[in-house]
């Protein structure tokens, strides 16, 4: 016989099974296509089209222009992250806001703005052009696209994370006769250190996906400007094998991505 | 010798605040939680700026509003405790210790000996290398005081100097705690919520309230003062 408690037991078995089963289905839904890629490719196949040129420049000019919009993001982004998170002026809101904008901008609005702005005829690209310097379609348009799209990412990372030291440890570094700078370089930027690289692995992984903005703006031009993403597209057409296994490369690298972002923020802790 | 006056408007109350310490004199501070004890120690180490008034320490303007001087807080030669101590927790000890010499610039193996004689006149030598955040709370305190005193300060403010310290420990820290500011011989402010600081640091007492100066004197002279109700709860039920 099943008392009233037997009702409540089976009540909440049913929902645990539930609830199992939809987080199995999503899984499932998430692993299969990435699963997918490695089941349609065999290894022999795979580590041929690695000898391909038109994936060994793909990887190249990936990995090259990621590195270095990663470093403009750094560069430009560290010092902007940091007087947000510990001055309040006029207009900060309006700035945090605008450089947030990348991240719900559509990439292919990305692409045309930025091509308004630096092309042959754009706004600013017209003075270039008078100079007989070119942005748009060149490996440069590449990575201003990655730096565009992928600076949020860095930029919300540092903020927060300069946020999260606690001011005391700068004022005892005044007292002690650090200068504004050097309390910046000794005291905060150390103790944001884990929060800093993650944002900038996130910024470099964001890039090295960039497609819309990069193939309206800088064209789809092997070893110049034809990213990974952009080789996939291109060679899928024709030569499925070098575009599944530029898709596996990339899939190992956004795992390693999350493996490290995982890693370096535990320690923190 | 140091002499302030400082007016600083807070959210609940307006500091306005005149005092001054001699050199190798002990002034604490006694009040309620909230009376503006801590901030009167970041204005005078230049944390944060009085709206008007002035600041002169050892002959040297450090505030001014009528002169309109602010000698940032790197340049005010102040040592500051913090309640928390905020040792800098990825260094270790003798890093800690070295920072300030480091922010001055001076020559390394300077630092190494200058920092190598402080932690041994403190007991830290055997702590050197050891990150900060693996210390007792009697060991940070001594770190902290060592870090400040290795730079010569011509002031010490202390806030809260024994709070982190464990219970037993207390008696010995606050001895010791004494004598170091007796040899520093600079004027030096202590912020307590602690009776036995009180007494047994401080050569004069001064109970703020709202902001204001309520009361100075001998320590004997305020405590005695058994009709304010602060000063009744703060000295217990005898007269020491």
């Amino acid at each position: 016989m099943i008392g009233h408690g037997g009702w409540k037991w089976a009540g909440r078995a049913a929902l645990t099974l539930i609830v199992a089963a939809l987080l199995a289905l999503f899984l499932l839904f998430v692993t299969l296509p990435v699963a997918s890629l490695f089941l349609r490719i065999s290894p022999e196949a795979f580590f041929r089209s690695l000898a391909e040129s038109v994936v060994i420049d793909a990887l190249t000019l990936s990995l090259a222009t990621a590195t270095v919009s990663t470093a403009v993001v750094v560069l430009f982004g560290t010092p902007l992250a940091l007087v947000n998170a510990r001055h309040d002026y006029l207009g900060r809101e309006i700035i945090d806001t605008l450089t947030d904008l990348p991240i719900v901008l559509p990439p292919a609005v990305a692409g045309i703005a930025l091509l308004m702005a630096f092309g042959r005829r754009g706004v600013v690209g017209q003075y270039f052009d008078a100079f007989g310097i070119s942005i748009a379609f060149t490996t440069v348009a590449v990575i201003l696209a990655q730096i565009f799209v992928a600076s949020p990412f860095y930029i919300r990372q540092a903020r927060a994370s300069f946020e999260a030291v606690d001011r005391l440890y700068e004022d005892a570094a005044r007292t002690l006769g650090a200068s504004p700078a050097t309390v910046a370089l000794r005291i905060t930027i150390p103790l944001a250190w884990s929060g800093l690289v993650s944002g900038a692995i996130l910024s470099f992984a964001r890039a090295l996906g960039e497609f819309g903005a990069t193939i309206m703006f800088a064209g789809n031009f092997q070893g110049r400007t034809q990213t990974m993403p952009l080789a996939i597209y291109t060679t899928m057409q024709g030569d499925l094998d070098a575009a599944i296994s530029l898709a596996i490369i990339l899939v190992v690298i956004s795992f390693a991505v999350i493996a490290a972002v995982k890693v370096i923020t535990r320690r923190s802790v | 010798m140091l002499s302030v006056h400082a007016v600083r408007h807070l959210r609940d109350f307006v500091l306005d605040i005149t005092l001054s310490v001699r050199p190798g004199e002990t002034l604490v501070l006694i009040g309620e939680n909230g009376a503006g004890k801590s901030t009167v120690l970041n204005l005078i180490s230049g944390i944060l700026t009085p709206d008007e008034g002035e600041i002169t320490l050892a002959g040297r303007t450090l505030f001014s509003s009528a002169e309109r001087v602010a000698v940032p807080a790197e340049n005010r030669k102040i040592g500051h405790l913090f309640q928390s101590y905020a040792l800098f927790p990825h260094m270790t000890v003798a890093e800690n210790v070295a920072f300030g010499l480091r922010c001055r610039k001076v020559p390394r193996p300077e630092i190494a000996f200058t920092v190598g004689n402080q932690l041994r006149a403190m007991n830290l030598a055997d702590l050197a290398d050891v990150n900060v955040s693996r210390l007792s709370g009697g060991q940070r305190q001594r770190v902290a005081l060592a870090r400040a005193l290795v730079l010569e300060p011509e002031l010490l403010l202390l806030d809260e100097p024994l709070a982190a310290v464990d219970m037993r420990a207390q008696a010995a820290m606050r001895g010791e705690l004494r004598d170091r500011i007796r040899v520093a011989g600079i004027p030096c402010i202590v912020v307590t919520h602690n009776l036995r600081d009180a007494v047994e640091l401080g050569d004069r007492l001064c109970l703020i309230d709202e902001g204001r100066v309520a009361a100075e004197g001998s320590p004997e002279e305020v405590l005695g003062m058994r009709e304010n109700g602060f000063i009744a709860s703060f000295a217990g039920p005898q007269a020491p």
